[in-house]
């Protein structure tokens, strides 16, 4: 389905997080580093939304808590202390990540606030183990300039990362305390995006900036994206945790496309003449119609105490729940969807998708025939479950349903690795944050701000002349690296290794090698930035020759858990000294004297080819023929 | 002058404007615009030059007051009708009622300006805490409004006759809540000015404030509902968490406990002694795990005996120790002096003659330890036993702040007459003294 963004109304805005480097964390001393094992003691927690003045809560927050759930918190020794366990208040906010993110709001243009504040932001979904995120904004009102134009930045927040998930079973959501506290900074867009490729390009160029500081932290993880998507008509999607920078013009793409399903169906709803209030709210219990099924789920269901099947009836919905929002999702995945959050069921059926699931048509029949309804015109939708869990969710689809008359639901929805998007939540009202006490505000000195100068970013045209002018790069290739993520560990590279590695070595391996290698089919994106500066670091040293590269680099992309060196002598690919060369050559010259003697203005090319096979990647290719031209002069004098 | 926790030049023009919390202003200086809800200032900061705005996103920054500053009012705060929730209550279940000294068992957050407001009704408790109305028929209502830090033993006579009028009306238990940082000295203090309890008297309270969601208040409140409402024990304890995690809560005998952690959930132990019972509030299960000195029964009548006297005094020990404090507390007309000695319980020997005087002048003198765990024994060195020749009153295992509650209640409620001062402070009234401190009752790293 080709798209007509301008046409639709599209509006993007984008909320780019990236952890920062820092020495320790946000509110505590412990360090900002992940670990793999280590000591950690657990405990068990609940959570309990606090209550507004005027007895509200949010609905988001009542959600979480109406699933009853309790966290077990893992908290490693090394990497968390209690601060983190919510048994010390934090600390005073972390000065070097407030210079860090003043840094990054300096080169994004904007307003610095003044005096800083430190609030409370309600998440009440365990991965924050005081039942609130701390954040404070530190600028507004910025601007980015991406292939000309300008995209406004509407706030710079400093936060302190979740908690990281480990697992869920029925009653409880396991999560690692070591990442909870890093530092983030959230960089907000306002909704200037109108195509999903622009998406792309800003969450990328903003991406690049905070890499730029030297302080942002590296790997998988470590840049998370959150999407705001609307079209005219539609409303305002805020879709949680984008992995990938290539994703987003997909996601967003996806998004569109969904918006605009939703609407249709809406239309076509009108069209049928039907109104929400005919969306009757009666739930039944039709497990009598499925007493003999063949359906394993529903079998299960049947066989256990106060389960069961239950039933809504859609009236004049036949068909709808059918239509394709999302490339392999329905209406009724939407509806699913609701049904899993709210009553915490495994799924529904619904009548636009039967027979199927081992429900048979007979079975089909008697269910219409049973809740008499029509078949030609209305769709039922089914829960097989606990009678309470399938009540809710039942009740939840009822809700959702009425709402595609109005069209697009505002909802928070999950990003998937496809693309694709499912529903997590309602989106969170307002009324979600309240200042953090424990925490003194801020004043932003003119001495903070000259400690920033340090991290600011160069903007991209100082760096393209330096890259030319300085590191004698082409064109061409300083522009590949100024439009790759990466070009921050370039410079700390060419910065390390000046003299012992031609910043064209580095600047292709960080660019062209990589591309090569993926379209040779390497799972590049296994890559981290550790491998590329040891595999450097290994011909810095003269382990290796440039020609052995790729080769390490696919080896690593397979084997991410091994180093370059590693993967450097698994494949023979340190490099050999002059002697052994020399020897490797004697050797192919004696194996097919026969063949030079036959055509000796051919040997060059015959012993070269075989030493070349022998010796690829292990040393210089120039020493190579060097060497065997003199051999074989030599050779051929005699 | 000061105006809604801003002050100076700030605080002028604000209250020029006429402006309160929650109203919405425009500041504008050199073109730059910022537009929020006025929060109001906490006081500690309040002589900087910022106003604190809330924008429209939720966040709160400081705007800087220079006095070039154009502030438009372009908003007030609209009136919000609050409409008390509806609960209904089962009047068969025990009859608790939930005496509050201060402190916000449950809060409600007022997400427009940011305060934290206390809510102490029954159908507000309830409301946040469903599951009370399963275990108790609750009746709540506010004694007292002070910070823990600033409880006086005058406020243990209105704490102790408060709970007596409601055992003598007959419910089934008392909650008490209370600050955390002098609950121990509350709860021994209540152990001592009711005795013949019939039913129990569970102090509570919270680590982390009840406006966070991982507040520990409702998982506390719930253990010590439970306690009041169907322990077999009717003896003045602290309810609180038993380990970091919301699994059980543990009941400390007031006169044993001690808070030894500035902020964990668990920062109440019980020294020199096992804590009475283990409490399940999920499960609703109560494990007593220790002997019970006085046990529930309606039957008994409770005796009140509740003033405290306020001129008595903690010493501690420490190198280079001065004893002319001690004179100074004699010279001040103080009545009694409890001291925290070293290890086994000393003080400096050039100390003993000021303390022999204070004794001669009707003074008692109590000897407890900072070590806190284990037993005075004041004929194993010589300058115990110079202290005891003194006449200094050995305190046994009593916890130093235990032994101050309860020379404060003799001298207060019994007798100033040295003999039987000591008498009974040497006698083991509600629990204060365990005879026998078995190997067990010592902390140990794991291995
Ligand atoms: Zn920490």
């Amino acid at each position: 389905m080709k798209l007509d963004y301008e046409e639709l109304g599209l509006k993007v805005g984008l909320e780019i997080h990236v952890q920062l480097d820092t020495r320790h964390k946000l509110f505590c001393n412990c360090p900002t580093t992940l670990v793999k094992e280590d000591e950690e003691d657990v405990f068990i927690r609940e959570l309990r939304p606090a209550r507004s003045e005027l007895g509200e809560v949010d609905p988001a927050a009542i959600l979480e808590w109406r699933k009853r759930k309790k966290y077990e918190y893992y908290a490693p020794r090394s990497a968390s202390c209690l601060v983190e366990a919510d048994e010390e208040p934090p600390h005073e906010l972390n000065r070097e990540a407030l210079t860090i993110a003043l840094a990054i709001a300096k080169a994004l243009n904007m307003d610095i606030v003044e005096e800083i504040h430190v609030m409370r932001k309600i998440v009440i979904d365990g991965s924050n183990t005081t039942g609130f995120q701390r954040t404070a904004i530190i600028a507004l009102n910025g601007y980015l300039t991406v292939g000309g134009k300008r995209i406004g930045i509407q706030t710079l927040c400093l936060e302190e990362d979740a908690a990281r998930k480990l697992g869920e079973d029925r009653d409880k959501i396991k999560y690692r305390l070591d990442r909870l506290g890093i530092p983030l900074v959230e960089i907000a867009t306002a909704p200037d995006i109108h195509t999903p490729e622009e998406a792309g390009k800003v969450a990328f160029r903003i991406g690049q900036l905070v890499r730029l500081t030297g302080r942002a932290k590296r790997g998988l993880g470590t840049i998370r994206q959150d999407l705001n998507v609307s079209i005219r008509g539609g409303a305002k999607t805020e879709i949680k945790g984008v992995q990938h920078l290539y994703l987003i013009p997909l996601v967003v793409e996806y998004e569109v496309m969904r918006q605009k399903k939703l609407l249709e169906i809406r239309d076509e709803l009108l069209r049928r003449g039907l109104k929400p209030e005919d969306v009757s709210g009666e739930i039944y219990d039709v497990s009598e119609v499925f007493k003999g099924t063949k359906s394993k789920i529903i079998r299960r269901a049947l066989s256990r105490r106060d389960h069961g099947v239950y039933a809504i009836v859609l009236k004049g919905f036949k068909g709808i729940l059918g239509v394709e929002v999302q490339p392999g999702r329905r209406f009724g995945s939407e509806l699913a969807d609701y049904a899993r959050v709210w009553g915490g069921v495994g799924g529904l059926f619904h009548t636009d998708e039967l027979p199927g699931y081992g429900i048979s048509g007979e079975e089909v029949g008697k269910l219409y025939e049973y809740l008499g309804a029509d078949p030609g015109r209305d769709a039922i939708v089914l829960v097989a479950d606990h009678r309470d869990k399938a009540y809710e969710a039942l009740k939840a689809v009822i809700g959702r349903v009425r709402e595609a008359f109005k069209g697009v639901p505002e909802e928070t929805r999950a990003s998937q690795i496809d693309g694709t998007t499912r529903y997590m939540r309602p989106r969170p009202g307002s009324a979600r944050m309240y200042p953090e006490t424990d925490i003194p505000p801020v004043e932003v000195t003119g001495e903070l701000l000259r400690e920033a100068e340090k991290y600011v970013p160069e903007p991209p045209d100082v760096l393209m002349n330096r890259f030319i002018e300085e590191y004698g790069l082409s064109r061409s290739l300083a522009e590949a690296v100024l439009n790759d993520i990466r070009v921050d560990l370039f410079e700390r590279l060419v910065e390390t290794y000046r003299g012992r590695v031609q910043p064209s070595i580095i600047a292709s391996t960080i660019t062209n090698t990589l591309k090569m290698i993926r379209g040779e089919g390497a799972p590049i994106e296994n890559i981290r930035d550790e491998h590329i500066e040891e595999t450097i670091k290994l011909l810095a040293e003269g382990l290796i020759a440039k020609e052995a590269i790729p080769e390490i680099l696919k080896y690593l992309a397979e084997n991410p858990d091994s180093g370059a060196r590693e993967a450097a002598e698994k494949l023979g690919l340190t490099t050999i000294s002059l002697e052994e060369l020399d020897r490797i050559i004697e050797e192919v010259i004696r194996e097919n004297m026969d063949a030079i003697k036959r055509k000796p203005n051919k040997a060059f090319k015959i012993v070269m080819g075989r030493v070349m096979g022998k010796v690829r990647g292990r040393i210089d290719g120039r020493t190579v023929a060097e060497r065997v031209k003199d051999k074989i002069n030599n050779l051929l004098k005699t | 002058m000061e105006y809604l926790g801003y002050r100076g030049l700030v605080a002028e023009r604000l209250s020029r404007l006429g402006v309160g919390v929650g109203d919405r202003l425009r500041i504008i200086r050199d073109g730059r615009v910022f537009e929020g809800v006025l929060m109001p200032r906490e006081a500690l900061y309040g002589d900087k030059p910022y106003i604190v705005i809330k924008l429209d996103n939720g966040y709160n920054i400081g705007v800087r007051y220079t006095g070039r500053e154009e502030i438009v009012v372009v908003g007030r705060r609209g009136e919000k009708r609050v409409k008390p929730p509806e609960i209904a209550q089962n009047p068969k279940l025990p009859h608790v009622t939930l005496l509050s000294t201060g402190g916000t068992i449950v809060s409600k957050i007022d997400y427009e300006t940011g305060a934290v407001k206390p809510a102490l009704s029954v159908p507000e408790l309830i409301e946040w805490i469903p599951e009370i109305a399963d275990i108790v028929y609750l009746d709540a209502r506010e004694i007292i409004s002070v910070f823990s830090e600033d409880i006086t033993p005058k406020h243990w006579e209105l704490i102790s006759r408060e709970i007596y009028r409601e055992m003598k009306n007959g419910v089934n238990g008392v909650v008490v809540a209370h600050g955390t940082d002098m609950m121990a000295y509350s709860a021994a203090a209540i152990a001592f000015a009711i005795r013949n309890k019939p039913v129990p008297i569970v102090f509570v309270g919270s680590q982390r404030s009840s406006d966070r969601p991982s507040t520990d208040s409702a998982f506390n409140l719930k253990a010590a509902l439970l306690t009041a409402a169907q322990a077999p024990f009717a003896e003045s304890v602290i309810v609180m968490h038993g380990e970091t995690g919301d699994t059980y809560a543990l009941a400390h005998r007031g006169v044993k406990a001690r808070k030894m952690h500035t902020s964990r959930r668990d920062a109440f132990q019980s020294i020199n002694d096992k804590p009475l019972a283990i409490i399940y509030p999920d499960r609703r299960e109560i494990n007593v795990i220790n002997k019970i000195i006085e046990h529930r029964s309606k039957d008994k009548e409770p005796i009140l005996e509740n003033r405290f006297d306020d001129r008595v005094a903690i010493v501690k020990a420490y190198p280079g120790f001065q004893p002319e404090i001690i004179d100074l507390l004699v010279d001040k007309g103080f009545h009694g002096i409890v001291l925290e000695g070293s290890g086994l319980g000393h003080v400096t020997n050039r100390a003993i003659d000021s303390i022999k005087r204070a004794v001669e002048e009707g003074v008692p003198v109590v000897m407890t330890s900072q070590c806190l765990f284990g037993r005075t024994d004041l004929y194993v060195y010589s300058t115990g036993r110079r202290l005891l020749a003194a006449g200094v009153i050995p305190g046994s295992d009593m916890l130093p702040e235990t032994a101050y509650v309860k020379l404060s209640w003799i001298l207060g409620s019994k007798t100033r007459d040295l003999r039987e001062v000591a008498k009974l402070m040497t006698t083991n009234i509600v629990g204060e003294i365990n005879p026998r401190i078995t190997v067990s009752l010592y902390p140990r790293w794991p291995l």
